[in-house]
């Protein structure tokens, strides 16, 4: 971990028109060392990512591989200098094999120029070998878990010799047994003398890995250094340039009624016997690993999916299968887990986001009020903060904090009574996650009755009254606020329950 | 949308282009009173079927079997009109056919999931058939003239032949369902994103169904059209009308990937698909040329986008 930087950038500036994304940005990467890269979004982290990866050309400032200054003209000059990225959620050929997708486009050849495909399976084998981990080289990358996808993508890395690894929020798909074994992997690759940069928004999964930070807020240099004198709080500081009181504001609050009734749900191979309640005021998470059901088990009480057996009740009155229109109609918003796929449609602008699920409160025979279509948006768009310019603006020009905004603007502009809430925070940076949280808590205080599933622990025990965790499509536990804690909420998602 | 703004201004420049070169190629015939008449009548049917395929698309399918209903609806005409029933009944009838035609393709996309492109590649094949096995290769003339001059006559001291009327009338209905109402924004959405729409308590399923049943009343309507204004009522009647309405629906600026374009692009392309379809018959030009020439527009319409998308990227990176 000493040494010059295998990689480093000097002063590094890249606007977009007239948004200055980095400015004077410098960052030097060590061999041997995990490096996390902070800030919340929109800081600039995603262009220092792309100009590294050689996307995007820096206007002024110097990106350095070993010292000397170079000139990427696109992925493959940074590739060939040996940085590779490995994204959130890897693309790669379903149909072809692990193996073939490592040596995508370079396999290795024998006699007759066929490809040898013993000779491949053998060094995508060695590359896992050395990342520690056991992984099939001949079968088809289709139905590889996301956690395996990016393992496949870091043994290609590997394969081109990369010296630098720049890890894009690997975690946020990951259930808790996957990011234990990425984190052998960082730790191996370290031990090779790579360089590994850490993007992430998970603070314990950065000092749990990382030996020193950069920090960047609105495209600037803050701080980088050693992350042994510095705590969670000193890094939010730094993030933010402000400090904040309390991550999870969940007040206590008198439960209701119960709004929200899931009786014996069943949905075949995907979950079993799903029954539980949610009352007026109360904020109840659904915790488990990823896999577990507990998306399916909303998008099902929704009606996105038709379940196979149960029922569910909104205030007492029997929902219709299948059919968010109905679920609607009672009362229920969801939030979903994909922003990008299904939470917004990200051409089409914020104001027609915003309206998108009122259309027909916002129509008089049908034909839509264009003026109150606006009204909706300006005034959910001031009472929740968001950053925009132009209210015409897409979504997609949004950062991922302001677009979940926008999604929940989207559902609280019905006035739910029954809100389901599918990893709200995930992706978005601290400033925002305290906003969401902040408002989820008031909405409880008025007597929302709030389903939230979430895969972060902390989130998970400072937000909800009550915690039901799933393992493999069955409900196995429940726990009080009182007695939920981050150990007994692992060990049942995990399937270890005490009965 | 501001890419899509300036699409349309590009349509209507040259669709003034068409015009003037017309105009001096041709000496003055080709904005006359007598020949824009004819214009009218040449693109009263594309237009016609253009309104619904526009929504069709901007959801995001396609109908290719449009040409096919009208050549049912056409041979129906003629066979019903032989066993004795009166116009009057025939009509209602027909469209009735039309919309069930469109359900059945809206249908098999919506309940069993299929990709509406093959669905009505299918039924493209199968209602000009179900035309054939009705009226055979004979065609049904002796239709009153009260109903034939529709076709043959413009409006009462004007240049504006029945048909364009008609399509003016649905044109402005097909505006407002598109881009004033609430069943619009939802349209819009499918196309964009179909899953978020779902998401959001869209009715996709429904709303795709009413577009198909849609797009077969309205090719039914211009089946009427098409049989009293050549007062012929003929099973092959508008073979291969589709691709001329797919290519003014393109060509007009709707994406082909759905999600994108305006009603007022789609009239534009028309206009100028027709103009340009006129013009080359003003100048004696063949068949196989027209065709050719609608194929290309065909093409440029779909490439025309990703082609000033890529310019635009190589633009940004030189800067």
């Amino acid at each position: 971990m000493d040494g010059p930087p295998v990689v480093a950038l000097d002063e590094v500036s890249k606007s977009f028109g007239a948004v200055r994304a980095l400015s004077g940005v410098s960052l030097r990467l060590l061999p041997g060392e995990a490096h996390a890269l902070l800030g919340e979004n929109g800081a600039g982290k995603s262009t220092l990512i792309k100009t590294l990866a050689g996307v995007h050309r820096p206007d002024a400032g110097q990106v350095l591989v070993d010292g000397s200054a170079q000139r990427f003209s696109g992925p493959a000059d940074a590739l060939a200098a040996g940085i590779a990225i490995i994204y959130q959620e890897p693309t790669l050929f379903g149909d072809l094999t692990v193996a073939e997708n490592v040596f995508m486009g370079r396999q290795p050849l024998g006699f007759g120029r066929r490809i040898d495909v013993a000779e491949m399976n053998s060094r995508t084998s060695e590359l896992f070998a050395r990342l520690g981990v056991k992984l099939d080289p001949a079968r088809p990358a289709r139905g590889l878990s996301i956690a395996d996808q990016q393992l496949v993508e870091i043994a290609k890395a590997l394969s081109f010799d990369a010296r630098v690894i720049v890890m894009d929020e690997p975690t946020a798909a990951l259930s808790a047994h996957e990011v234990q074994r990425l984190f052998g992997v960082v730790k191996a690759l370290r031990d090779q003398n790579a360089a590994v940069l850490f993007v992430s928004h998970r603070l314990d999964e950065v000092f749990a890995l990382c030996q020193r930070a950069t920090v960047l807020r609105d495209g600037e240099f803050v701080w980088s250094g050693e992350l042994s004198g510095e705590t969670p709080d000193s890094l939010v500081r730094r993030m933010v340039g402000r400090e904040l009181s309390q991550l999870f504001p969940k007040e206590d609050t008198t439960a209701g009624d119960v709004l929200l009734s899931v009786r014996r749900l069943t949905r075949e191979g995907v979950f079993t016997d799903v029954s539980f309640d949610v009352r007026a005021g109360e904020i109840v998470a659904l915790s488990g690993l990823v896999g577990a059901g507990r998306s399916e088990v909303a998008r099902a009480v929704f009606g996105i999916d038709r379940p196979d057996g149960g029922s569910v009740h909104v205030r007492g009155k029997k929902l219709k299968y299948g059919s968010p229109t109905a679920a609607m109609a009672a009362g229920i918003g969801f939030v979903p887990e994909d922003r990008r796929q299904q939470g917004l449609v990200m051409d089409a602008s914020i104001e027609r986001n915003t309206a998108l699920a009122s259309l027909g409160r916002l129509s008089t025979f049908g034909l839509l009020r264009r003026s109150s279509e606006r009204a909706l948006a300006q005034d959910w768009a001031v009472k929740l903060r968001l950053k925009f310019a132009k209210l015409s603006d897409p979504v997609g020009v949004l950062s991922g904090g302001n677009q979940q905004k926008v999604v929940l603007a989207k559902w609280l502009a019905r006035k739910p009574s029954v809100l389901i809430v599918d990893e709200p925070t995930r992706g978005i940076d601290v400033g925002t996650k305290a906003e969401v949280h902040r408002l989820l808590s008031e909405l409880a205080g008025q007597g929302v009755a709030v389903l939230m599933i979430s895969s972060e622990l902390p989130e998970v025990l400072g937000m909800a009254d009550r915690v039901l965790v799933m393992h493999e499509g069955r409900l196995v536990e429940e726990l009080s606020r009182a007695d939920a804690t981050e150990e007994r909420v692992a060990m049942a998602a995990a399937g270890q329950v005490a009965r | 949308m501001r890419n899509l703004l300036r699409w349309e201004t590009a349509l209507v420049f040259l669709l003034i282009v068409v015009a003037l070169t017309g105009q001096v190629s041709t000496d003055g015939s080709f904005l006359s009173g007598g020949n824009l008449f004819y214009l009218g009548l040449d693109i009263g049917e594309i237009a016609l079927i253009a309104l619904p395929l526009t929504l069709v698309i901007v959801a995001g399918e396609i109908d290719l079997s449009v040409a096919s209903v009208l050549g049912l609806s056409s041979a129906l005409i003629g066979w019903l009109w032989n066993a004795g029933w009166s116009l009057e009944t025939i009509l209602p009838t027909v469209i009735v056919v039309g919309a069930l035609c469109g359900a059945v393709n809206g249908l098999l996309v919506t309940r069993l999931g299929l990709p509406s492109l093959a669905v009505t590649i299918g039924t493209l094949a199968l209602y000009r058939g179900l035309a054939l096995v009705v009226l055979g290769d004979t065609a049904v003339a002796d239709f009153p003239s009260s109903y034939t001059e529709f076709g043959t006559t413009p409006l009462p001291g004007t240049n504006i032949p029945y048909p364009i009327l008609l399509a003016a009338v649905l044109a402005v209905l097909f505006g407002i369902a598109l881009h004033a109402s609430s069943f619009g924004r939802s349209v819009y959405a499918i196309g964009a994103n179909e899953e978020g729409a779902r998401f959001s308590g869209i009715r996709v399923k429904r709303i795709k169904l009413i577009l198909f049943v849609l797009a077969g009343a309205v090719a039914a309507i211009a089946g009427i059209v098409y049989t009293f204004r050549f007062s012929s009522a003929r099973a092959d009647n508008g073979v291969g009308l589709e691709l001329a309405v797919v290519a003014a629906v393109l060509l007009g600026g709707v994406s082909i990937f759905g999600g994108k374009g305006s009603l007022f692009g789609v009239l534009a392309g028309v206009l100028l698909l027709g103009g340009l379809r006129n013009l080359l018959i003003l100048q004696d030009t063949s068949t196989e040329v027209l065709t050719i020439v609608t194929g290309l527009l065909l093409l440029v319409s779909v490439l025309a986008p990703s082609i000033t998308r890529r310019v635009g990227t190589l633009r940004k990176a030189h800067t």
